[in-house]
């Protein structure tokens, strides 16, 4: 728990703390979406034909895809041609961190993500991306000895390109679905890493991604392989300026876990999400998953989701290895007019496989949180286990909870389960508070943290803390 | 230290208390006994705050100040605390951390340092043995699990913690055994000192046999019908309500008897 005097003192500042626009020349595409631009990011980034040809594959299948319409969100249309693809800090090709522009340099520390005093900074090695392309990664060198790859994607497909070839697509197939299928056309850059056989990294791995530029979209991949009897532990942060327009953000992240690997994945989802009005705000269409592909592996998704207008999110695992584990825990907290659709899908392959499900909604405000959540467990899982916990937390009267757990279950030999429960904030709870000297806000958090509690265990313990924070900012102005 | 005059309350517009008077001294400990449903606990959650109760008419002085102006936080930090009959579960927030906040909020609004957690700690485990609370139960979330008796041990940690003026203590020794009445009945008895007061809400008798009244009220349909020292509980606790009821009603009759002519 943090200390009760931040909490007050940040619910006092109630404004958006990231929305600050920084002046950093960029290199743009035109906007609108075409073979040409595609082309043309290929090949400012150099890339090679293989890949220019996974993205313009993408680019047709996406032309014949529509638009999914299923989810509990409602949003006017977007007009993809109107969405700038590529926007990228100029100056680009750096020796050193040293000579990275003073204004994105800036930038960062104002996030607080120190990429310059990265020593004092504790065992935290950091990508970070500013619109389409990465800045800066902390940390390489240290890395490297161990044989870990860390860099930022362009480089990777540069440096690494067999392990790059090998594996992208592999988890998320570029048609997979609209979104991604839009990345896979033009993501721009993101986040690679590998860990070695055998290889556990001695310290988090972090993202940090932040859109600057108005009216582009932000389309990174993050890629990250566990080879056998690997472990890592990612962390993934990410802000936007305040516009009254909203902005795209379609990421995909896919993770493979080889034989005894394990991947802790944790995010931070702190995008801009409008203002109280509902103006503005991240659209934030993202597609997560991971494949546990050797036995024994386990990959575990964490998330605490506050940001974005609309949030449409679910962190999935594919169970292929025979015992192999996926988890899914998380918070997602949306206040004003925000709506988030988030959940899981696991899908069990392997005998013996398991998969946990926690989830916890807080809805406030005018606002919509969705539970949506798929346990499949094929003919061949036998011995499969899930559990699923997803509780709803509602504070006021004008939010709505909604939950959609599916279960298809084709072998007789597994166990899944299914908890669910819906609270308000008592009155009672609050006025208990109250006649402790404890005020309506300060206890409200308080409530709050508490039904968090069970995920807050789960993230590191510096993201915790932040994540804390950020659930009593993003409650402000919900208590009456 | 507490004046309440003619005070007047209704809840769902029904009138419940009608017309208390009831004057609180420093160091005093009154003993307002009375049937269910006279308005003992209505007058309790009065005095706290707590939203939902309408003072028609009346007022309440804490301190010399008008008590009913503030916010129950306000007055929580003025010095009124209440024992409530049953403690609210704070799912996730553990009772450490929950006990931490609330005495370092209270600091706070006297220009005290907050605590941090190691001196706290120390705080904690020195007043939880007035109680006998396990430790435990710090580790728990809030009252979550508790049994009736902890949960009560656990409001007169609070009390030892928070050193109100003026406890309310809403029928503290309901749903207990005899060990943990007494065991709860000897913390609060070193509680009380002449700079503190505490009103005492209860059914019954046997929580009197440990802590020693100076008043005790009778309330009976929303008003206090009779008040005395000790010996009116001991009375109460042989004759039963009956003889202080029949003795009011027969006053009240005889009133509009006399009212009538």
């Amino acid at each position: 728990m943090i200390s009760d005097t931040k909490i007050i003192e940040k619910k006092l500042k109630s404004d958006y703390k990231y929305g600050f626009v920084s002046n950093i020349e960029a290199d743009e595409a035109p906007k609108g979406l075409n073979e040409d631009i595609i082309r043309f990011i290929s090949s400012k980034k150099c890339e090679p034909a293989w890949l220019l040809e996974f993205r313009l594959k993408a680019f047709r299948k996406w032309t014949e895809m529509v638009a999914p319409v299923w989810a509990n969100v409602s949003f006017p249309e977007i007009d993809f041609q109107e969405i700038i693809y590529y926007s990228a800090p100029k100056n680009k090709s750096l020796k050193s961190l040293d000579e990275v522009d003073p204004e994105v340099r800036a930038t960062f520390e104002k996030l607080g993500i120190p990429l310059w005093e990265q020593k004092k900074l504790s065992g935290v090695a950091v990508d970070a991306v500013l619109d389409s392309v990465s800045v800066a990664t902390t940390f390489k060198a240290d890395l490297a000895k161990l044989g870990i790859i860390f860099c930022s994607f362009s480089e990777a497909v540069q440096e690494y390109p067999d392990l790059v070839k090998k594996y992208l697509g592999s988890v998320v197939p570029s048609a997979d679905n609209f979104y991604a299928a839009l990345n896979a056309a033009v993501f721009t850059d993101g986040s690679f890493c590998y860990i070695p056989k055998g290889v556990r990294s001695p310290m988090e791995l972090s993202t940090y991604f932040r859109i600057n530029a108005a009216k582009t979209g932000q389309f990174e991949r993050t890629l990250i392989v566990a080879d056998e009897g690997a472990y890592v532990s990612y962390l993934e942060g990410c802000t936007a300026p305040m516009r009254d327009e909203n902005q795209l953000h379609a990421a995909v992240v896919e993770i493979v876990a080889l034989e005894n690997a394990e991947v802790k994945y944790s995010t931070v989802q702190n995008w801009y999400p409008g203002d109280a009005e509902g103006r503005g705000g991240i659209y934030n269409f993202v597609t997560k998953r991971g494949h546990c592909v050797g036995a024994n592996s386990k990959i575990s998704w964490t998330q605490v989701e506050t940001g974005s207008a609309i949030t449409w999110k679910y962190p999935s695992v594919i169970l292929t290895g025979d015992n192999s584990v996926g988890e899914f825990y998380s918070i997602a907290m949306t206040n004003h007019y925000q709506q988030a659709d988030t959940g899981t899908k696991m899908i069990h392959i392997g005998k013996n496989t398991k998969s946990r499900i926690i989830s916890k909604g807080i809805s406030a405000g005018r606002s919509a949180n969705t539970y949506r959540g798929q346990v499949k467990v094929l003919k061949s899982a036998s011995g499969a286990r899930n559990f699923t916990q997803c509780d709803s937390l509602l504070i006021g009267k004008d939010c709505q909870a909604h939950t959609f757990p599916e279960m298809s279950v084709q072998n007789r030999t597994s166990t899944v389960e299914h908890e669910a429960c819906t609270s308000k904030i008592g009155e009672d709870q609050i006025f208990y508070c109250n006649q402790r000297g404890i005020s309506s806000e300060e206890a409200t958090s308080m409530i709050v943290n508490g039904f968090c509690r069970e995920v807050f265990k789960k993230l590191p313990l510096e993201f915790s803390v932040e994540a804390e924070r950020l659930l009593s900012i993003s409650l402000e102005g919900s208590v009456g | 230290m507490l004046k309440i005059k003619n005070l007047k309350v209704s809840a769902e517009k029904k009138q419940i208390l009608k017309g208390i008077d009831l004057e609180v001294g420093k160091g005093e400990v009154h003993v307002i006994m009375g049937p269910n449903g006279s308005g003992k606990s209505t007058l309790s959650m009065v005095l706290a705050g707590k939203e939902g109760y309408k003072v028609e008419s009346g007022s309440v002085s804490f301190k010399g100040g008008d008590l009913l102006e503030l916010k129950p936080e306000e007055r929580a930090r003025a010095g009124v605390f209440l024992a409530f009959q049953y403690p609210v579960e704070i799912p996730g927030l553990s009772n450490f951390n929950f006990l931490k906040i609330a005495v370092n909020e209270l600091r706070k609004s006297r220009g005290l340092d907050t605590l941090d957690s190691v001196e706290f700690r120390d705080l904690v485990d020195e007043k939880r043995k007035i109680v006998k609370l396990d430790e435990e139960l710090l580790e728990r979330p809030l009252n979550e699990g508790f049994s009736g008796g902890e949960k009560k041990r656990n409001e007169i940690l609070q009390m030892a913690l928070l050193e109100p003026e003026l406890a309310i203590l809403d029928e503290t020794d309901s749903g207990l055994d005899i060990d943990a009445l007494k065991t709860i009945a000897k913390g609060i008895n070193k509680l009380r000192s002449k700079d503190n007061s505490i009103i005492l809400v209860t059914h019954y008798q046997r929580i009197l046999d440990y802590i020693v009244p100076d008043f005790v009220h009778v309330l009976y349909k929303g008003r206090i019908i009779k008040s005395g020292d000790k010996n009116l509980a001991k009375e109460l606790e042989k004759k039963g309500y009956d003889f202080v009821k029949d003795e009011w009603e027969e006053r009240e009759k005889a009133k509009k008897l006399i009212s009538l002519k």
